[in-house]
């Protein structure tokens, strides 16, 4: 009989070994799929190395296409925090993009100084709004922010392919071939994000903004009143009552950051990648589902959100690059699955002690604490 | 140790209806619930069970109804010993029960909690017909299509008791019934008992209100720490007797009162007057409160539980609204219910759940004694916090207060009760409060701990703070109030000086009984 016993004190190594060991066995386990589907694991693993990291040109599309999940999955280890579960970060991405191809399409003729961040506010803005509609809910009226957040997922997607193929809007192209086939308006070239050359890759305007925003939510999370307000109310929120703290203003500003964050992903969609609203691409990438896998395997810490990011980004490019007879479908795919059930699995190492049963006194069998989320 | 002065009013030579000989049950931890328990229920009475919180009368019904097994004695119904492996064993013998907290479904309608559990095809009208039918037989009117949420605390207890009239019981155990009742709704309560019992059914009645024993139980059987004191036939029975059986000292065993340097002074630093406030389920808590402590001074607020003193504290903690009245915390009357301006006011509080309302459990020792005085220096510049000043502070304070824990970032939750208490004791108190609201301080902790905990709490009232302690310990309030004040239903009933007091009168005092006080002893 093996027990298992709730650990006193979390040693700070567990907090990097943890994952690393996830990540590990994760490999492995996945080695094991590849092999038994007959392909070589060790050229299988260089090949999505390659071109996820090292060949030419690699490093700039993983990151492009990490980027998204950095907002997303910021998005999400934000709200989760506190027990809130956000799982809008699809929608509010959306509305966000929409909010910044909007300002980005009014301000033509403005100066791209003007513009560039008008649409980065709007991106947050229309992101925040989104999400604020379910924080009043969930604040006010108590309802559960998992169904209202997954119903407003669906609202966004339909509001903007209305604004590009049900109407005619502003966000739709109505010169030349968009007349015939329904596409998003382009932002003014001007207004296209910048991006930094670094040599041997680029790095994109949005993914700078979304650093700032994983180190801006860390040194909150970690360091203001605000920050140790949501601990609190997401530990004991009766604790928190006695303490005079604002328990709905709370929840209704961290939905609100959580959306504002999702939202400048959309304005980092449109600004940095396609500088019009694309509905079609956007309902398929499901960047905000997947964000919550970034979320959790990130443990819910802001900074470890980038690295994560990354990493599923190069697995996402790589897998995209490799598609093909001589490579296994579906692989990243299972890859990124056991990725997310090895992380989940070795939370319980960070919180439990192995034990065999009857090695002496204080030994209690403990189910998983109700309501225990991850936390960073 | 049962000394039966009476014999069952209906006996008649026939065997009591229910029996319990030599029930004892113990908890893992060495915990004794009943420890030799005899009961006997005739047939056709209602018999009492009196005790004080925690005397083991739940223990003792939870036996009765197959939730619990006892570890030794037995139970005989009509005579014959029987022995209950669930509650369906319990029901099929003719057992039902009445919980404090009722267990129906709120979305279900009466007539579907009423059929729930019973085996076979629903038949709504059938189902509807016999509530009806109970109803009118017994006076438990009640519409059996209504939703019980819907439906008043005193109807879903209807429900209940028809309930368990559908099933047949016989014998009828009833906890606490008239906690959530009005005294209109208790007096129909006692009537369609008396109609039960004249049917030749036996209720058990557990309370721990004498004046409603008094008006209607047969005998009373009293339990004290888990054993039976005595049972007595009510017409015989002396309210100052049954008080005494119940609160179980000896009036010269007073508890003895820890010495202070200093003598209360007349600066009234915490004050109510006329304040009354809603409960949770809306009844009234709290009906016109009228006190006043004052510098250097304790004043022990004793009761049986759920007569107001949760409701008090919060009042007090700006954690609850008033409806009514004023209170001031030094010279700040309370504006609104805001633990915030009590706070500023000078207001520290220990509440009842120290665990889980006066603490975040998970979070850090150095967070939770931070917990309070965050938002401004030294803890904090602006909107940013001094972690390293909150590290400070905790370490200072947990050498203080002699917090034993592996360091200031030990979740709280994994600390002995002594030391989660000692947490809470430190931040509260090194806030230089000007009154102090405690709630049960002590309740759970060992011996040492209650004895640090009195000694912190003596301290203070030495440097001058205003304290008011409530617990259901009486010792504890004889051995550190200056002032008694006794509540009632949400009043208090009086208030007695430490040195005039008598534990039988508090005893009588607690149980609502108040006919030996000449006038308004206030």
């Amino acid at each position: 009989m093996i027990r298992l016993e709730r650990r006193v004190d979390q040693p700070r190594w567990l907090s990097l070994a943890v994952p690393l060991g996830s990540i590990a066995v994760a490999l492995l386990v996945g080695a094991v799929v590849v092999a038994l589907s007959g392909n070589d694991a060790i050229a299988t693993y260089s090949r999505i190395v390659d071109r996820g990291f090292t060949s030419r040109g690699a490093f700039t599309a993983t990151l492009t296409a990490a980027t998204p999940l950095l907002f997303t999955g910021l998005a999400a280890a934000t709200a989760f925090r506190m027990g809130i579960f956000n799982i809008g970060g699809e929608g509010q991405l959306i509305v966000g993009a929409v909010g910044a191809s909007g300002a980005g399409i009014v301000l033509d003729g403005r100066p791209a100084a003007l513009a560039i961040p008008a649409m980065l506010v709007a991106g947050a803005a229309c992101g925040a709004a989104w999400a604020g509609i379910a924080a009043v809910l969930r604040a006010w009226l108590n309802t559960n922010e998992i169904i209202t957040t997954l119903m407003l997922n669906y609202l966004a997607i339909n509001l903007a392919t209305y604004l590009v193929f049900g109407s005619k809007s502003r966000w739709r192209d109505l010169e030349g071939s968009g007349l015939m086939f329904p596409k998003g308006k382009a932002i003014p070239e001007a207004f296209e994000f910048p991006s930094v050359d670094f040599g041997n890759f680029t790095v994109s305007f949005g993914f700078f903004i979304g650093i700032a925003a994983a180190i801006a939510l860390y040194v909150a999370f970690r360091s203001t009143r605000f920050g140790f307000q949501t601990r609190v109310i997401g530990d004991e929120p009766r604790a928190a009552a006695y303490a005079g703290m604002r328990t709905k203003r709370t929840i209704l500003a961290l939905l609100a950051l959580s959306g504002a964050v999702a939202g400048l992903g959309g304005a980092s969609d449109v600004g940095d990648t396609r500088h019009l609203l694309d509905p079609k691409a956007l309902g398929q990438a499901g960047y905000g589902y997947a964000g919550i896998v970034v979320a959790a395997l990130a443990r819910l810490n802001p900074l470890a959100v980038v690295g994560v990011s990354i990493l599923m980004g190069g697995l996402a490019n790589a897998g995209r690059a490799l598609q093909g007879p001589d490579f296994p479908a579906g692989l990243v795919g299972t890859l990124q699955g056991l990725l997310l059930v090895c992380t989940l699995a070795g939370e319980l190492f960070a919180r439990y002690r192995i034990r065999r049963a009857g090695a002496g006194a204080g030994v209690v069998a403990v189910a998983a604490p109700p309501g225990a989320g991850v936390q960073g | 140790m049962s000394d039966v002065t009476s014999e069952p009013t209906r006996a008649g030579g026939s065997p009591p209806a229910l029996s319990a000989r030599g029930i004892t049950k113990r908890f893992p931890g060495g915990v004794v619930a009943n420890e030799a328990v005899d009961l006997d229920v005739a047939p056709g009475e209602v018999h009492a069970l009196l005790g004080e919180n925690g005397a083991g009368k739940s223990t003792l019904s939870n036996c009765f109804t197959g939730l619990y097994r006892p570890d030794e004695g037995s139970i005989l119904v009509d005579g014959a010993p029987v022995s209950f492996h669930s509650p369906r064993d319990a029901i099929e013998a003719g057992i039902g029960m009445v919980h404090q907290h009722f267990r129906l479904v709120e979305t279900f309608t009466v007539a579907e909690n009423v059929a729930l559990g019973e085996h076979g095809p629903l038949r709504k009208r059938a189902d509807a017909a016999r509530v009806r039918e109970l109803g009118e037989r017994y006076g438990l009117e009640v519409d059996p299509n209504a939703r019980i949420w819907q439906l008043s605390v005193g109807q879903q207890q209807r429900v209940e008791i028809i309930k368990a009239l559908s099933r047949e019981a016989r014998i009828l155990i009833l906890d606490e019934p008239t906690a959530v009742l009005t005294p209109h709704e208790a007096e129909a309560l006692f009537s369609v008992l008396r109609r039960m019992t004249a049917e030749g059914r036996s209720v058990i009645f557990i309370s721990h209100k004498l004046d409603e024993v008094r008006a209607v139980a047969d005998r009373v059987t009293v339990l004290r720490d888990g054993r039976t004191e005595g049972t007595r036939s009510v017409a015989g029975a002396d309210s100052r007797e049954l008080a005494r059986l119940m609160v179980g000292r000896d009036v010269t065993l007073g508890a003895e009162r820890i010495e202070r340097s200093t003598a209360p002074t007349d600066d009234v630093l915490l004050s109510l007057s006329g304040v009354r406030a809603a409960g949770d389920h809306g009844r009234e808590a709290l009906a016109g409160i009228d006190l006043e402590v004052h510098a250097h001074e304790i004043v022990g607020v004793c009761g049986v539980s759920g007569n107001g003193q949760r409701e008090l504290a919060e009042v007090v903690a700006g954690m609850r609204a008033t409806t009514a009245g004023t209170v001031r915390i030094g010279e700040t009357e309370l504006s609104r219910a805001d633990p915030r301006i009590a706070q500023r006011a000078g207001l520290a509080h220990v509440p009842e759940d120290r665990l889980h309302t006066g603490l975040a459990p998970s979070l850090p020792i150095e967070d939770n004694l931070a917990l309070r005085a965050y938002r401004s220096p030294p803890l904090a510049t602006g909107p940013f916090l001094r972690r390293r000043r909150i590290r400070e502070q905790a370490t200072e304070l947990m050498a203080a207060y002699d917090v034993r824990a592996p360091g200031p970032t030990t979740p709280t939750r994994v600390l002995s009760g002594g030391n989660v208490q000692k947490v809470l004791l430190a931040r509260e108190l090194s806030s230089s409060p000007k009154a102090l609201v405690a709630a049960s301080p002590t309740r759970g902790l060992d011996v040492g701990a209650i004895e640090t905990v009195r000694t912190l709490l003596v301290d203070a009232a030495e440097r001058g703070v205003a304290i008011l302690l409530l617990s259901e310990d009486l010792d504890e309030i004889l051995s550190l109030a200056d002032r008694i004040a006794v509540i009632y239903e949400g009043r208090i009933q009086a208030v007695v000086s430490r040195d005039d007091a008598d534990v039988e009168e508090l005893g009588l005092l607690m149980g609502g009984d108040r006919s030996h006080l000449d006038g308004d002893a206030a």
